[in-house]
């Protein structure tokens, strides 16, 4: 690998278009969101997909961003949780987030945020099966998940 | 008397103790804003990375560095020989090398560091680097540890600390004995947050200020200065954002790597870790072999216990003396026993170091005293919470090391009340609705028909604060400026809420709603580690005297002003009352214009050192808990669902209910994970599973519903009659977890094998396995 290999394209990360310059080849959406777009509300814990961190909405879709290339994503719509703000159902689910005592340390938080955002977009008033469903691909580490639950159902639109 | 006011003043103030104040600092967490260690980065800063041994002992022959620093973007690489100081540092005995000079220990161990323009580079300078190791022999096995003949791995030998407890008659014999032998895993602390930390040099390059995520920022500074040849004023740090830390940043890491590249290179330097780094970076929960024999009387009264305790440290000494001590004096665990004879070590093995994790030495004890109780229940045919309650621990008893229990022990009630809390209606193998509810989830492999359900109980105690007459204090500083407090504390923020209590503690104390908290940093006097469930006690207690110290003078103007004797004011909700609580004047009256600061350590009362026999008051105070767990096992493929964990702690007083509950229902999922699934596995000193595809951890789809009692006895030896909560959710949870799946065996088998299941995490296998017959 040589320097020569990086590249510059252009992303769409929360309806702004964004220049990306000497990204390296190969870098993930993830790194290149932290450290070149300076968007760092999106988290790295695991690099692999399993933890959930870094969740942001690829064209509406729940997705890791470790483990998609920032170069794959060009054209593609990339909302990160600094996106969310003032959309209404992320407000409640953060409202809701911090009343319930769901944060602690508050590293999963974000990813947490975007995807109980994806879940209530789809469902109203998801059951509890449902909500550990759709959030099993975040791993909380402080809080044992007891009080997102209970966030998930303050936000609701059926509980509120 | 001339008061200010006619009006009946409020008793209470809003976002003071006792209510569910939510945290300061949650709202920039759910918008991504709040700034983690590794968000943070500075104008021209450099990336550093660490070098690390592929092998768990070898001899360092030689180490070219030349073929990296001719990599254009690299500025220094850095080894042993770069360390201007201490070549080693250690929280109690300086016993681990900054960087490997003569012979590497452990497979992870840093051997060099490089600074360079990007993280890529970094990576590519730390292939170039070239280390001859002459592979060494590694000693894998804590009882060839022990063993005299065993060569030694380090210059201080191989055995850490070695601690007995001889108490009462050692011939005592009971009508009843059972005895067993568990093992328990190495648990990684997994915190979110991966290590990370800016180093920013001064621009003279005399000193440095690094902004890390730690867990006690004075004894880093401590540690890092001594290494770097600095004195310590010279070292300066900022509490970076903590991404949790349960134990795992109580040790350095990244710190001295980073600062010394840094001042090397007179530029800001950012060192992050991967999961992959992180794993063999920090030190882990010490893996455990405990030998019990409990004697009982034939009403099942224990009379003797036995014990060996054989704990891996791994390489380095970390603080797996003080992890010995606490798991040889819980032994006992929450009960009466007038005798004991019990024999622990500490070794150093070519494994990763291990030290401090969340329960610190007291959940292996726990693990292995708990299935003691349930063994010794069979033998006296009684049921496991008749037992409990026979032998549970009072204030006033008499401990293994002759200390008294002192704290306020509420044992019984907390057993009585998680027995009285509802049992889960779900029925077995759940309601059909979704495979979660099954045993193995949506793997589907589950047949609802072979699903049994099991009950278990774990109690367990838990000491507070440090021991061993260590000089344990903690510093706060109250400022009062008009009408806005502010609390100065270096007490480290890892999630657990200390920013939570510590405003809630000075607007009751003083009266007055608008509380800041200061940054976290050594700019004020320490604070001690954010560990052994001390911090509420420890810095709440500092806080409290601090923000007294202000009230004093607060009064002191307010009775001057109002030719009032000072003795007789005091504060109810926000308002100064005279002693026939008549209002005087408004607290922020009082301060208008004033800018009023105190500063105060706050200490706990001495303890002493163990004695070689393992006698002494060592401890500072304790706390107790119990826990039931209700599973569901399908027995033939031996995977299990739990389905509910009830639970009481003695909390003293919950300063905040909500943040209470947040501590037990994360506690139990690290003990729930201990159970079922957390553990590092290694083949010949190397790590097979660093990563989180491999390293278990629970997810929202493995918790059950937790239910919870506070049990609110306030403690008068704690400032505020609060005990630390955040250790105890997650220790008797893991027994508890265990004997209900022996439960559910039994149910189904009408037995179980004997040795089987004593050891966590509990494997598919070691279900099966535990089938009397076949």
């Amino acid at each position: 690998m040589t320097p020569t290999d990086h590249r510059d394209f252009t992303l769409s990360v929360n309806g702004n278009r964004v220049q990306v310059t000497h990204a390296a080849p190969g870098a993930s959406l993830l790194d290149v969101l932290r450290e070149q777009v300076g968007l760092t509300g999106t988290k790295g814990a695991c690099e692999e997909g399993e933890c959930g961190s870094c969740s942001v909405l690829l064209d509406g879709e729940l997705t890791c961003s470790c483990l998609v290339m920032a170069a794959t994503s060009v054209g593609r719509s990339i909302i990160t949780v600094e996106g969310l703000e003032g959309d209404p159902v992320t407000e409640r689910v953060q409202a809701a987030l911090v009343d319930a005592g769901a944060v602690q340390c508050g590293f999963c938080t974000p990813g947490f945020v975007v995807a109980a955002t994806d879940l209530l977009r789809r469902e109203q008033s998801p059951s509890t099966t449902t909500v550990q469903e759709a959030l099993a691909g975040n791993l909380c580490r402080c809080t044992g998940y007891g009080r997102i639950v209970e966030a998930v159902r303050l936000a609701s639109r059926g509980e509120r | 008397m001339s008061a200010g006011h006619s009006t009946t003043a409020p008793s209470t103030i809003r976002g003071g103790l006792g209510e569910s104040v939510t945290r300061p600092d949650a709202t920039a967490k759910v918008r991504g804003e709040f700034a983690f260690s590794s968000d943070l980065t500075a104008d021209g800063a450099l990336w550093g990375a660490t070098l690390r041994s592929p092998h768990p002992r070898a001899r360092i022959r030689r180490i070219d560095t030349s073929p990296a620093l001719a990599i254009a973007g690299v500025r220094v690489v850095l080894t042993a020989e770069d360390v201007p100081g201490a070549p080693t540092y250690g929280l109690i005995d300086a016993d681990q090398p900054v960087f490997a000079s003569d012979e590497v220990r452990f497979v992870g161990e840093p051997v060099a560091a490089v600074a360079a323009s990007d993280p890529d580079t970094c990576q590519r300078a730390l292939e170039a680097i070239v280390v001859e190791y002459e592979v060494l022999p590694p000693l894998l096995d804590p009882e060839r540890a022990i063993d005299p003949s065993s060569e030694p791995i380090h210059p201080s030998g191989n055995i850490v600390r070695h601690q007995r407890v001889l108490h009462g008659d050692p011939t005592v014999e009971g009508a009843v004995t059972v005895e067993g032998t568990y093992d328990i895993g190495m648990q990684d602390q997994a915190f979110l947050g991966l290590e990370a930390a800016l180093a920013i040099p001064d621009p003279d390059g005399a000193g440095v200020e690094l902004h890390v995520a730690t867990q006690w920022l004075h004894e880093d500074r401590t540690q890092i200065a001594s290494c770097l040849g600095l004195p310590e004023e010279s070292v300066r740090l900022v509490l970076g954002g903590v991404g949790g830390a349960f134990g795992g940043r109580e040790d350095l890491s990244l710190q001295v790597h980073t600062c010394l590249l840094a001042l090397r290179t007179g530029r800001p330097i950012r060192v992050h870790y991967d999961r992959r780094e992180s794993f063999l970076a920090h030190v882990h929960r010490h893996p455990a072999r405990i030998w019990m024999r409990h004697h009982a009387d034939p009403e099942g009264n224990i009379v003797k216990i036995e014990a060996r305790f054989v704990l891996d440290g791994g390489a380095y000494a970390s603080t797996s003396s003080a992890v010995l001590v606490n798991a040889v004096t819980h032994t006992q665990g929450p009960y009466r026993c007038p005798n004991a004879v019990v024999d622990g070590y500490a070794v150093r093995t070519n494994n990763l170091p291990c030290g401090a994790m969340r329960g610190f030495g007291v959940v292996q004890a726990c693990f292995a005293h708990e299935s003691q109780m349930d063994r010794l229940a069979t033998a006296c045919g009684l049921d496991p919470i008749e037992i409990r309650l026979r032998n549970a621990m009072r204030t006033g008893d008499s401990l293994i090391t002759g200390q008294t229990m002192t704290s306020v022990a509420p044992v019984e009630r907390c057993i009585r009340e998680t027995v009285a809390l509802p049992l889960p209606e779900v029925p077995i193998g759940g309601d059909g609705s979704h495979p979660y509810m099954l045993p193995g989830g949506a793997g589907l492999t589950a047949d609802p028909s072979h699903v049994v359900r099991g009950i278990g109980y774990g109690v367990a105690m838990k000491n507070l604060m440090y021991s061993e007459g260590f000089d344990d204090f903690a510093t706060a500083r109250c400022r009062v400026e008009d009408g806005e407090v502010t609390i100065h504390v270096a007490t480290a923020e890892v999630g657990q809420g200390f920013v939570t209590i510590a405003a809630q503690i000075a607007r009751s104390v003083l009266g007055l709603e608008e509380v800041r908290l200061h940054r976290i940093d050594t700019g004020v006097g320490s604070a001690g580690s954010t560990s052994a469930s001390r911090q509420t006690w420890m810095s709440g207690g500092a806080v409290e005297a601090a923000c007294r110290a202000v009230l004093s003078e607060i009064l002191g103007i307010a009775a001057r002003r109002f030719d009032l004797d000072t003795e007789g004011l005091s504060v109810l909700g926000t308002t100064i009352v005279d002693a026939e609580f008549r209002p005087v004047c408004e607290v922020r009256e009082a301060v208008a214009g004033e800018v009023i600061e105190q500063t105060v350590e706050y200490r706990h009362h001495p303890t002493v050192p163990l004695d070689a026999d393992g006698q002494g008051a060592c401890h500072t105070a304790f706390a107790f808990v119990a826990h039931r767990a209700v599973v569901d096992v399908d027995v033939d493929l031996g995977l299990v669902k739990v389905i509910q964990v009830a639970t009481a702690q003695d909390v003293g007083r919950a300063l905040n209910p909500l943040s209470v509950i947040g501590q037990i229902e994360g506690g139990i999922a690290q003990g729930l994970g201990l159970a079922l699934m957390e553990e590092i596995i290694q083949v010949d000193g190397e790590v097979k599973n660093a990563s989180f595809t491999d390293y278990l951890l629970p997810t929202i789809a493995d918790m059950p519903p937790v239910v919870a009692r506070l049990v609110e006895e306030p403690d008068p030896q704690a400032p505020l009659g609060a005990k630390g909560v955040g250790e105890p959710p997650c220790i008797s949870v893991t027994p508890a977890v265990v004997a209900a799946i022996r439960d559910a065996v039994r149910t189904r088998y009408g037995g179980l094998r004997d040795g089987t299941l004593d050891r966590v995490p509990v494997r598919p296998i070691d279900v099966v396995a535990a089938a009397p017959h076949g």
